[in-house]
């Protein structure tokens, strides 16, 4: 018999955003309304912790979460689904006590620990070692727990020999390694975790998803939040799916991502402005906005098209904004079947080449894969990476798909299996030696 | 919630992180300045020089018949403590906000913090004014034992309205903005620069009630022997110091669920 460890019940969240203020275009009206800026100021400040209850869809209120409710058994990890907006981060955030649901309420059996955010209130001026204690108690572990768990932590990090230097002599990766061995060695019996794995390069996530197996493993109850359908099918048993603040599902983690995709399938639909043109910038999975991936085009044959056939000369072309000035900038994109099986990824690192990108330059690349190597029939996906030498700032899940249509290639009316062939090349024969 | 001002359960549960908090600011504060830790003397002995001169000599204010510079930095002692104290209390949630926003533990710790770290500079300080004490020929009677009382009282008026204040200055940032300006006002209301025998006798207990009267001109009857110990100033102060305190904390308990919203 299973407890419930975390009750949801009814919850909901409204916040306050900010209405543009009419401005005034004559002298005295500009005038009046500065005198009458402290008043207007003044309720405009108390506004932001009274909410008058007779004006419940006032425009400048909006509902991060809408009566949510659900149950995570102990031992169990729930995956909560959604696209930006949908309320995520909102309903962590409430879970971890951080901030108050408007009405509603959470029960929490066991201790809890939230890691929303590696590294909080890491002190530069501080050492790493000092930075331990101090984060490991912000993080709710006792001075004792550290003492006891320091050498694991040490080791996990790696920074051994820079753990009496400040931490502001840290390189960011050093920063970030650290912090994740200060959360890794967290002993809750529920644990929050948002979106810190998208932070890191690729090794380091390997090392997160590995340690929240571990976690896992030991029979505690984790709530995650993520954009990586990977890693929540791995990891997760069950998932919630929310979608501008309400549950629009909630079941075993497989049916929670089929129904994401079916949900966000209407808005994919929308990103194809025309033929073989997709505009990126309110995609699902976006999480820069006018930043980044902005905006791809693919072509068969160099003509724009989203159906393709095997062998053909596949190209596309991504228009960028690059976020800062850089010199070396990474871009990548996989291609996976439409169970999510990744076939193809490559980035300019592999292929040796160099792109330098200013700063809010918008700019295009081009992709070209000729002799297409896919032979299989079925809908295909892109995934994009965007980054800088540090870290991959852009992750577009499933940026778009496309459809591989296969014919009678060898014009022999005997067309490909087409549950086998994911790849093959047009050159490929079969011949009879002779004796 | 309920009722009760402050879980001191949870805060106990926290003390760990309350420790690591104060000793961050000690650690801190100085760090990568030439003087170090001589930045808490320098403020109360220079302020001491400028007040001996511009006070004493120009303008001859009566110092309850002990030199001036002595009996200012008498009162000096604990009021930069008490400002500092106050300062670095109400700026605190704000610069906490990333930790505010992103883990949750007892929000109290964050202005609180700051109130003990201050007693570090309050002790040097202190340590400088025995030395002026022995330097001017003052001896310690056994009133001394009344003084680690007014530490208290000083401490317990620092984080009331520490807690007011910071509170307030999350939603309201003009908090902020008019710290340093009312800390220097406050000064004046204090009998740092004058005695408060200076105070007419009717309006003696309505000045009582700004709690560091209490504790300065307590100071003063404790190490300077200037007055017997002012028992009605320190009573008054103590009873709106204790009021500041635990209103504060109410307040600061209603508004900490609406901090990591609007910080």
């Amino acid at each position: 018999m299973k407890d419930v460890v975390v009750k949801v019940e009814n919850l909901s969240k409204r916040y306050r955003i900010g209405l543009k203020e009419d401005t005034k275009d004559t002298l005295f009206g500009a005038l009046g309304s500065v005198l009458k800026s402290p008043f207007r100021n003044l309720k405009r400040l108390q506004k932001l912790t009274h909410f008058n209850n007779g004006q419940q869809n006032s425009d400048d209120i909006i509902w991060a979460l809408k009566d949510v409710s659900f149950e995570v058994k102990r031992g169990e990890i729930i995956g909560i689904i959604g696209k930006n907006g949908a309320g995520k981060s909102t309903l962590l955030k409430i879970l971890a006590q951080i901030t108050h649901p408007t009405s509603g309420r959470v029960e929490l059996n066991g201790r809890i620990a939230s890691l929303l955010e590696v590294g909080t209130g890491f002190h530069p001026e501080l050492t790493g070692r000092e930075n331990i204690y101090l984060n490991g108690t912000i993080l709710g572990m006792t001075k004792k727990e550290i003492d006891r768990k320091l050498d694991q932590i040490i080791d996990f990090s790696g920074v051994e020999i820079f753990l009496d230097t400040p931490v502001k002599r840290y390189s960011s990766g050093m920063r970030v390694r650290l912090a994740f061995a200060v959360a890794a060695h967290l002993e809750p019996e529920i644990l929050i975790i948002d979106e810190v794995l998208a932070v890191g390069d690729a090794e380091f996530q390997k090392k997160c998803l590995g340690k929240m197996k571990d976690v896992a493993q030991q029979g505690r109850t984790v709530v995650f939040v993520s954009h990586n359908m990977a890693a929540m099918q791995t990891l997760c048993n069950n998932g919630v799916l929310l979608n501008d603040g309400e549950i629009k599902f909630s079941g075993n983690i497989e049916d929670t991502i089929i129904a994401y995709k079916e949900n966000s399938q209407i808005i994919f639909n929308d990103i194809e402005i025309s033929k073989g043109i997709f505009d990126l910038k309110n995609h699902p999975n976006k999480q820069l906005k006018n930043l980044g991936v902005l905006k791809a085009l693919t072509y068969c044959d160099n003509k724009l098209a989203n159906t393709f056939y095997p062998g053909c000369s596949f190209k596309f072309e991504v228009e960028i904004r690059n976020k800062e000035d850089d010199n070396n900038t990474l871009f990548g994109f996989i291609i996976k079947t439409n169970d999510n099986e990744p076939i193809i990824g490559i980035n300019n690192r592999h292929t040796g080449d160099i792109f330098t990108i200013k700063k809010g330059e918008i700019k295009t690349l081009s992709i070209n894969l000729p002799d297409f190597p896919v032979y299989r029939n079925g809908i295909y996906w892109v995934d994009f990476c965007l980054g800088n030498r540090n870290t991959n700032y852009e992750i577009i899940e499933n940026a778009f798909s496309f459809e591989i249509e296969c014919f009678d290639i060898y014009k022999t009316a005997n067309i490909l299996d087409p549950k086998l062939n994911l790849i093959l090349n047009k050159h490929a024969t079969l011949k009879l030696l002779e004796k | 919630m309920g009722w009760q001002p402050i879980d001191w359960k949870e805060l106990w549960r926290y003390k760990d992180l309350f420790y690591f908090l104060v000793w961050r600011d000690i650690k801190t504060r100085y760090a990568q300045s030439v003087l170090g830790i001589g930045w808490a003397v320098i403020q109360p002995i220079f302020s001491m020089i400028v007040f001996t001169i511009v006070f004493g000599k120009l303008a001859k204010i009566n110092s309850d018949g002990v030199p001036y510079a002595i009996f200012s930095y008498t009162a000096l002692v604990p009021w930069t403590y008490f400002s500092g104290g106050l300062t670095g209390a109400s700026g605190s949630l704000l610069g906490a906000s990333g930790m505010m926003t992103k883990v949750y533990f007892p929000r109290l710790v964050i202005p609180l913090a700051p109130v003990m770290a201050k007693l570090v500079d309050f002790c040097i300080a202190f340590i400088i004014l025995l030395l002026m004490m022995f330097y001017f020929g003052f001896t310690p009677t056994i009133n001394i034992i009344y003084l680690p009382g007014l530490i208290l009282l000083m401490m317990l008026t620092a984080s009331g309205m520490g807690m007011w204040l910071t509170a307030m200055a999350v939603q309201y940032r003009d908090i902020n903005y008019a710290m340093s300006f009312f800390v220097q006002l406050l000064m004046y209301v204090a009998p740092v620069v004058y005695p408060a025998s200076n105070i007419p006798e009717s309006f003696r207990l309505i000045y009582g009630c700004f709690p560091m009267v209490g504790v300065i001109e307590g100071f003063r009857s404790i190490l300077l022997q200037t007055n017997p110990i002012p028992w009605d100033l320190i009573g008054v102060g103590s009873v709106v110091a204790l009021i500041f305190f635990i209103s504060g904390a109410f307040y600061f308990r209603r508004m900490e669920k609406y901090f990591a919203d609007i910080a």
